[in-house]
C-alpha cells in the first residue's frame, strides 16, 4: 500500500482524510485508487494534477514507478508561462 | 536519473556565450515574425469589439457591412463549434463572444476584406444591439454579497457553500497548526496586500495567416509559444481532425505566457474556411491590451509569526485572484509558492479563483508567484525591522533545502535557495554604504519549473554538420543552447549545427514554451538525440573496422576503438562516416520522444536599492542585484539575459504598469503611452550572479532559468521603496500617486 497525501481542500471529498492508501505500483494507479476509494475526488483529479512522488513533481506519467515507501503528494498541475 | 549521473564539470562547450544565432536574422530584418507572412490572394481581417464590460448581445445586424465592396465575409460565433466542453469551452467563449459580451474588447464578430483598411471600416458598419449589464473589474468588490454575477453555474465543487457565485474554484493546502505555531511566536505581523493586473508587454502584437479549405485541410502561419497547442485548440474550435490542420511558429518577439493559447488563429481560420482565400488577421497593440491575457489582479492577506531569534513559527496566507470572466486565475501556485522558500513546522495557504469583468488572464512568468513573493516577503521584512534582524540572516535561519517538506507538501530533493543567499550576502551590493534617501531591499522567490511531452530530431548532413529540429518555440535563446548541448554530446563545433523550430508536421508533439522547460526538456532531448545518433556513428565504424559495436566509443567528434583490444584504427572523425553514410546503411538520424519528469524547482535571492522623490512620488531604482540557481547555465550570456529580463519587468510591475478601469468598466490605458513599462532610461545595470546547484534530473543539471527571476522583483523593490520612504507600500504599482498617498497618510498619523 502507497500513502498518498491530498491537498487541504480535497478533504471534503475523502471522508475528511488528508491522507489516503492505496495500492499502487505507479502514478496512474495512484489515481485510479484514489477515485475507487473516494469516488468525489473524479472531478479534481479529471481538472487537472501533478503528483509529487519523493520529491520529484510528476506533471504526466502515468507509467512513473511507485513504491510502498514512497512520499507521495497529490498536488494541482503545475503549468507555467 | 541520480546525481551521479549527471556531467557537472569538464564542459567544452557548454558553459560557453557564442553569437546567437538569430542575431543576424533580427538586426537585418530578415527574421520573419508572425506580420510577415504573406500568401497569393491573401485577405485582411479585423474584429468587432464589445464597447461594454458586461452586455447582453440581442443581435447581429451585419447587411451594412456586407454591401461594402471589398467585403468577402463575417463570422459570429455560428461560424465555430458546438457541444464543446471545459477549457475548450472557455477558450471559444473568449475567442468570440456567445449570447454575452463579458469585457471590454471582448470580439463579437469578425471581418474579412480584400485591404486592411476595408475590413476596419466595415467593422464600424456592423451594428450590435447590446443590453448592458451590471459590471464588476475589482477582485474584492466581485466577491462581495450583491456583486453582479458574471456567469452563474461556473464554480466548481471545491468551492465551499455559502461563497459569491463568481467565485469559481477553492484551494486550501499546508501543514501543522498554524494556531499553535502563533503561540509560539514573540512578534506576529498581519497585513494586506494588493497588486493589480499587468499585462506581459511583449513587444510583437499577436499576428496570423490562415488558409482552411472546405475540405478541412489548413495551414496556419503564426506567433505562438507552442503551435501544437493552437493546432489543437483551433482543430477543436472549428470541428476539424487535428493533423489535418499544419501549424508553423513565426520568430516570436516575446511571449512570457501570453502566447501560450489562441485569441485571433480560431478567427483567421474560420474566415478563411468561409472564403476559401488565406486569411491574415494582425492585432492593434490597443487588442492585444483589451483582449488578450494580462495576469490576474490579487488581494491577499498575510500573518506570519516569528520568534525574536528570527525563527518563523508559523505562516498563514489567503489569496484572491481575479482571472478575467473565466476559470483559470493561478490562485493555486500563488498559494503554493507563498511560502515555499521557508522550512516551516505550521502553514496554511487559502487561494480563491474569481470571476470579474475583464478578458481571460493568461500566463505570465511564473504566473501567481510573484505577488505572493510581494506579499509574504513584505511581512518578512517588516517582521525583520521590529525585531531588529538582518533580512538575509533571516531568510537563511529558515530557508528550504534538501529534505524540507515544502509548504505544498514533499520534501524537497536538492535545491539551491541557500547557495543564493550566501551569494547574495557576500556580494559587494550587500554591504555597499546607501545614500541619504535610499532604502534597500531584499527577496526571495521561488517556481517550480516543468517538464512536458517533448520531440526532438537530430539529423546528420554528408558532411558532418548537424541540424536539430525542436518544436518548443525559441522565447529566450533555446536554439544556441540546444547547439551548444548537442556540440558537447557529439564533440563537433556549435557552429557546425544549425537548430531550428520544426512545424507540427515535422515532429511529434511538443508541449508549449512554458514553466521554464525548454533548457531542460528539449535540451534533454536534444541530449538523448546526439547520444542516438552516436550510437549509429559507432555503429557504421565498427561495420567498417569489423569489429563488434560495443568495441567502439565517441570522443571529440570522433569514433575511437574502445580499449586496446578492440585493434589498432586511427579516429574516424564524423564527417568520414556521414561522407559515405547512404551507402553504409542509409542517412543517419537521432531522435528522442518523452515526457521528462525531472524538472527542478529554483529559487533566487534580489537585492534592490532605492529611492524615492517625496515631492513628486517617483521612484527610481539606482542599483539591483539578481542571484539565482541555474543548476547549469548552458550559454551564461543568456542566462543573464533572462535575470535582467525579470528584474526589469518585475521594476514596471512594481513601479508603474497596471490595467486601470473606468467607472463604466472600460480600459482606460489601453496603449504602451498610458501603460507605461520601464525604458533603458528608467533602469540600473542589472547585476547577476549565476549560482549552479546542478538539478540531477537533467543529464548536464539544468534548471529553468525564464520564470524564477521574476519572483522576487516585486517584494525586493517594495521593500527598497518602504526602507526609502520610511512607510510601508503595500500595494502594487507603487506610482507616484500612491507613494504621495502613503506619504501623506503617515504624516497624517
Amino acid at each position: 500500500m502507497v500513502e498518498v497525501t491530498l491537498w487541504s481542500g480535497l478533504r471534503a471529498f475523502a471522508g475528511g482524510h488528508e491522507t489516503v492508501e492505496v495500492e499502487a505500483k505507479n502514478v496512474g494507479e495512484v489515481l485510479k485508487g484514489l477515485v475507487a476509494a473516494y469516488p468525489g475526488l473524479q472531478p479534481a483529479i479529471d481538472a487537472g494534477v501533478s503528483v509529487a512522488v519523493d520529491g520529484r513533481v510528476i506533471a504526466n506519467s502515468l507509467t512513473e514507478p511507485v513504491r510502498p515507501d514512497s512520499e507521495v503528494y497529490l498536488l494541482q498541475r503545475l503549468k507555467g508561462g | 536519473m541520480s546525481l551521479d549521473d549527471v556531467k557537472t564539470s569538464n564542459f567544452k562547450f557548454v558553459g560557453t556565450s557564442p553569437d546567437r544565432p538569430d542575431g543576424v536574422d533580427k538586426v537585418t530584418g530578415r527574421a520573419r515574425f508572425g506580420a510577415d507572412a504573406q500568401a497569393p490572394g491573401m485577405l485582411y481581417a479585423a474584429i468587432v469589439r464589445s464597447p461594454h464590460a458586461h452586455a447582453r448581445i440581442l443581435g447581429i445586424d451585419s447587411s451594412k457591412a456586407e454591401a461594402l465592396k471589398g467585403v468577402k465575409a463575417i463570422v459570429t460565433r455560428a461560424d465555430f463549434a458546438e457541444g464543446l466542453e471545459g477549457e475548450n469551452w472557455n477558450i471559444l467563449e473568449n475567442v468570440m463572444a456567445g449570447d454575452t459580451a463579458l469585457y471590454d474588447g471582448h470580439a463579437v464578430a469578425a471581418v474579412a476584406a480584400t485591404s486592411a483598411l476595408i475590413a476596419r471600416d466595415a467593422v464600424k458598419l456592423i451594428e450590435v444591439d447590446y443590453e448592458v449589464l451590471p459590471h464588476v473589474t475589482d477582485v474584492d468588490e466581485a466577491m462581495a454579497p450583491g456583486a453582479p454575477i458574471i456567469r452563474a453555474g461556473t464554480a466548481d465543487a471545491s468551492v465551499p457553500e455559502g461563497m459569491h457565485p463568481n467565485v469559481v474554484r477553492y484551494h486550501e493546502s499546508g501543514h501543522g497548526d498554524v494556531e499553535a505555531g502563533f503561540k509560539e511566536a514573540d512578534l506576529i505581523v498581519e497585513d494586506h496586500f494588493k497588486t493589480e493586473a499587468t499585462h506581459q508587454g511583449y513587444i510583437e502584437p499577436h499576428a496570423c495567416l490562415a488558409q482552411l479549405g472546405g475540405d478541412g485541410k489548413g495551414e496556419l502561419w503564426c506567433c505562438t509559444q507552442g503551435h501544437w497547442n493552437v493546432q489543437k485548440i483551433c482543430a477543436a474550435l472549428l470541428g476539424l481532425e487535428t493533423s489535418q490542420l499544419r501549424v508553423t511558429a513565426s520568430e516570436i518577439g516575446g511571449g512570457f505566457g501570453g502566447k501560450t493559447t489562441v485569441f485571433i488563429e480560431p478567427v483567421a481560420l474560420a474566415l478563411s474556411r468561409k472564403t476559401s482565400r488565406p486569411v491574415k488577421l494582425v492585432m492593434s497593440r490597443s487588442e492585444v491590451f483589451r483582449a488578450t491575457g494580462p495576469t490576474s489582479s490579487a488581494s491577499m492577506d498575510i500573518r506570519i509569526g516569528m520568534k525574536k531569534d528570527g525563527t518563523i513559527t508559523a505562516a498563514q496566507g489567503t489569496f484572491r485572484l481575479q482571472g478575467g470572466a473565466f476559470p483559470g486565475a493561478p490562485m493555486e501556485f500563488t498559494a503554493m509558492c507563498a511560502f515555499a522558500c521557508y522550512d516551516l513546522k505550521h502553514v496554511q495557504q487559502i487561494g480563491y479563483d474569481v470571476l470579474a469583468n475583464r478578458p481571460k488572464q493568461a500566463a505570465y512568468r511564473a504566473p501567481g508567484s510573484p505577488m505572493a513573493a510581494f506579499a509574504v516577503e513584505s511581512v518578512i521584512d517588516e517582521l525583520c525591522n521590529q525585531l531588529g534582524l538582518d533580512p538575509i540572516d533571516t531568510r537563511l535561519k529558515n530557508a528550504a533545502c534538501e529534505g524540507t517538506k515544502a509548504s505544498y507538501g514533499p520534501r524537497y530533493p536538492r535545491i539551491g535557495l541557500v547557495e543564493t543567499l550566501e551569494a547574495a550576502k557576500a556580494h559587494p551590493h550587500y554591504s555597499a554604504p546607501l545614500k541619504p534617501g535610499q532604502g534597500r531591499g531584499i527577496s526571495c522567490g521561488f517556481w517550480f519549473n516543468f517538464g512536458g511531452e517533448t520531440s526532438v530530431t537530430l539529423a546528420l548532413s554528408e558532411d558532418g554538420t548537424v541540424q536539430i529540429a525542436v518544436g518548443t518555440p525559441d522565447i529566450g535563446g533555446s536554439r544556441a543552447s540546444m547547439a551548444l548541448m548537442a556540440a558537447e554530446e557529439l564533440g563537433i563545433p556549435y557552429e557546425n549545427i544549425r537548430c531550428t523550430i520544426a512545424d507540427t508536421a515535422s515532429l511529434g508533439y511538443n508541449e508549449v514554451s512554458h514553466g521554464s522547460r525548454v533548457t531542460y526538456a528539449s535540451g534533454l532531448a536534444t541530449i538523448q538525440a546526439a547520444r542516438d545518433a552516436k550510437r549509429k556513428l559507432c555503429a557504421r565504424a565498427a561495420a567498417k573496422w569489423g569489429i563488434p559495436e560495443d568495441a567502439v566509443k565517441w570522443e571529440d567528434g570522433c569514433a575511437l576503438p574502445a580499449g586496446p583490444n578492440a585493434g589498432k584504427f586511427p579516429p574516424m572523425p564524423i564527417h568520414e562516416i556521414t561522407a559515405e553514410m547512404g551507402a553504409t546503411g542509409g542517412p543517419i538520424s537521432g531522435h528522442y520522444e518523452a515526457t521528462p519528469e525531472g524538472a527542478g524547482v529554483s529559487f533566487a535571492t534580489h537585492i534592490v536599492d532605492a529611492e524615492v522623490d517625496a515631492e513628486t512620488g517617483k521612484t527610481s531604482v539606482s542599483r539591483y542585484t539578481v542571484v539565482q540557481d541555474a543548476g547549469k547555465a548552458i550559454h551564461p550570456a543568456y542566462v543573464e539575459g533572462q535575470y535582467q529580463g525579470g528584474a526589469a519587468q518585475g521594476i514596471g510591475w512594481a513601479l508603474n504598469e497596471e490595467y486601470i478601469y473606468g467607472a463604466d468598466g472600460r480600459l482606460q490605458n489601453s496603449g504602451f503611452l498610458d501603460y507605461r513599462i520601464p525604458v533603458a532610461s528608467d533602469l540600473p545595470m542589472i547585476d547577476t550572479v549565476i549560482v549552479e546547484v546542478p538539478n540531477p534530473g537533467h543529464p548536464f543539471g539544468v534548471r529553468g532559468v525564464g520564470e524564477t527571476s521574476i519572483c522576487p522583483p516585486l517584494a525586493a523593490i517594495a521593500n527598497a521603496v518602504s526602507a526609502a520612504a520610511g512607510v510601508r507600500l503595500r500595494e502594487l504599482p507603487m506610482s507616484p500617486p500612491r507613494i504621495l498617498a502613503a506619504l501623506d497618510a503617515q504624516a497624517d498619523g
